[in-house]
């Protein structure tokens, strides 16, 4: 479980101070995944530096399985730092040494025996499908391929939590989906909870058990997938479940609907045409597999006679979430 | 064609040359030793100390850059040999003789090999710098594990270029007391005009410098495992990825500064 509570950093430039994190909070179940998205500029990378203590939060505190990371003293960071495995978006492998070497990196940190690394090494390259690349130099490996040893690498020293730091923005969509799958299974089979910090948010909808909007240095949005993704104001909704901008159309009224989990099989459309003898114009819709669940989203126009506090009771006896488009 | 004449019965070449190359390979060895015994935790102290470092202190960086680097590699060698002579005397009880010259030699290649190690090191990405560090590295650890290994083609470049320019200044530091090919240069060709004796001299000096670089090539280009078309093959053994090779004489490695000289 990690807890990060009002973190704050503070950068002095010259004579002017740049506030990078503006009192982010966050907390992630053991076992699940939560996702931190954001644009460039919004506080992600200044977020991992404090998480992984390569910078020192300006107040605040990181709580990782209930002992406080940030008031581990100067000496103590090593130990500290070795609970949690990290993932980096080029993967920074050392290009001197080979894949097993690069999974060995940790383990001799710690002087731990030859046999013992040996034995861990050829574990951890079949637990990320890397079998025959033990001796293979980075520059031999393809970018998943490298993802994958720096994955192995990050698990070596047995962490409670990965941090991942944008581990997918440099790979090809086919390659992002087979690591973020692995990301998943790993999270699964070894108790993991992961922290993925992101600007895709297709990494979010295809792993994430939770979400947080960073945007410039706070956190503006957060929660279960399922929740953010079922209010229809969000922004958060607005990207996991996009829509096309569609023209103003003269007519009726145009409504959004969100239909989630049991309703997007049910023939609501066709329901409520037969209902209100109305004709319904679909103009835009979308619909997204979000943590398990299926969500849609729909733009409607009705025609301008319907009745449309019937039609909004309707809908809501249906389950779906009905907003008026401006 | 009367070149050849009796080349073979000049003693400038029968008897002095041999103990010219021994003497000029015994400056270049001395002081490519202790360039690389000293050099190479100048130039590592030289990149950790610097701001955004591993460990920055900003006031000994600069004394050490700034003044004592500097200083020594701006005066001419010429002139810092001369300048040296007492100080040579003090370490070796003697001022001539290719180990006395050894003295002026390493001080003067000391802080220019500290620059190139520097350079070399400074290419080395932060990333993996912060990737050692998160996996619970001692900065220690940073040093030896991920700065000389990553680092470690261009510090065999760096040791190559720097005996290659030992070499030159050996043969400037002959003149003055050194010994070697240089003063056998100068003797003989110079001073006697004996044309025969300086040709020779050159054709064994441009061989010195094309047997230390390609060597110097050859070991830079087997620890080099960056692209995917070098030499370094998937069969090879991890410790391969370490640079010990015990049979590349001249260039030696980062690590054991003691195997690198002959």
């Amino acid at each position: 479980m990690i807890t990060v509570t009002d973190l704050r950093k503070v950068y002095r430039q010259g004579d002017r101070t740049v506030t990078a994190l503006d009192g982010v909070s966050l907390s992630v179940p053991k076992g699940s995944i939560h996702g931190i998205i954001g644009h460039s500029g919004a506080g992600k990378s200044t977020l991992v530096r404090c998480l992984t203590l390569l910078d020192r939060p300006t107040s605040g505190s990181v709580t990782i399985d209930g002992r406080e990371l940030t008031a581990v003293k100067d000496s103590e960071i090593r130990a500290a730092r070795r609970r949690i495995g990290m993932v980096f978006q080029h993967a920074n492998l050392m290009d001197s040494r080979t894949a097993a070497a690069n999974i060995a990196h940790p383990l001799e940190l710690v002087g731990t025996k030859k046999s013992v690394i040996d034995a861990r090494v050829k574990e951890l390259l079949a637990l990320v499908g890397l079998e025959g690349s033990a001796g293979a130099y980075p520059a031999q490996l393809s970018g998943g391929q490298k993802q994958r040893v720096g994955i192995a690498r990050a698990l070596a020293s047995d962490p409670d939590v990965l941090l991942c730091d944008e581990p997918t923005s440099a790979l090809d969509p086919g390659t992002t989906d087979d690591i973020l799958d692995l990301i998943s299974e790993l999270t699964r089979r070894l108790g993991l909870t992961v922290l993925i910090i992101t600007h895709e948010m297709n990494v979010v909808k295809r792993i994430c058990d939770s979400v947080s909007l960073l945007e410039a240095g706070r956190v503006v949005e957060h929660g279960p997938l399922r929740e953010v993704a079922s209010d229809l104001r969000g922004r958060l909704a607005k990207q996991l479940i996009p829509l096309p901008v569609t023209p103003p159309s003269p007519g009726g009224p145009v409504l959004e609907l969100l239909f989630t989990g049991q309703t997007t099989s049910d023939p609501v459309l066709s329901a409520l045409t037969r209902r209100f003898d109305t004709d319904v114009n679909v103009l835009a819709g979308s619909v997204e597999l979000l943590a398990g669940t299926r969500f849609g989203r729909l733009r409607i126009q009705l025609d301008s006679h319907t009745d449309m506090a019937a039609v909004h009771e309707y809908l809501a006896l249906q389950g779906v979430t009905v907003e008026v488009a401006a | 064609m009367n070149f050849l004449t009796g080349l073979f019965d000049n003693p400038g070449i029968t008897k002095a040359l041999p103990e010219a190359v021994i003497e000029t390979l015994q400056m270049v060895g001395i002081s490519g030793f202790f360039t690389l015994l000293i050099g190479l935790p100048l130039g590592v102290f030289l990149h950790v100390s610097a701001p955004g470092g591993l460990l920055p202190m900003k006031i000994v960086n600069r004394i050490v850059s700034d003044i004592i680097v500097n200083i020594t590699r701006s005066v001419p060698f010429a002139i810092l040999m001369v300048t040296l002579i007492p100080l040579a005397r003090l370490i070796t009880g003697t001022s001539i003789g290719p180990v006395a010259a050894s003295v002026s030699l390493s001080i003067a290649t000391i802080p220019f090999f500290a620059r190139l190690v520097e350079n070399a090191l400074r290419d080395v990405s932060g990333g993996k710098i912060d990737a050692a560090l998160v996996m619970g590295s001692t900065r220690m650890q940073v040093v030896t594990k991920v700065l000389l290994g990553e680092a470690l083609p261009g510090l065999v470049a760096a040791l190559t270029t720097t005996l290659v320019t030992l070499v030159g200044y050996s043969a400037m530091a002959g003149i003055v007391g050194g010994g070697g090919l240089g003063r056998l240069a100068y003797n003989y060709g110079v001073q006697r005009f004996d044309t025969q004796v300086m040709v020779v001299t050159i054709i064994i000096i441009v061989a010195l410098v094309q047997i230390i670089q390609l060597a110097g090539d050859f070991v830079s280009r087997r620890v080099d495992h960056r692209s995917a078309t070098g030499t370094g093959r998937r069969s090879r053994p991890a410790a391969a990825a370490e640079g010990i090779s015990p049979d590349a004489a001249p260039a030696g490695t980062a690590r054991e500064p003691d195997k690198a000289q002959v």
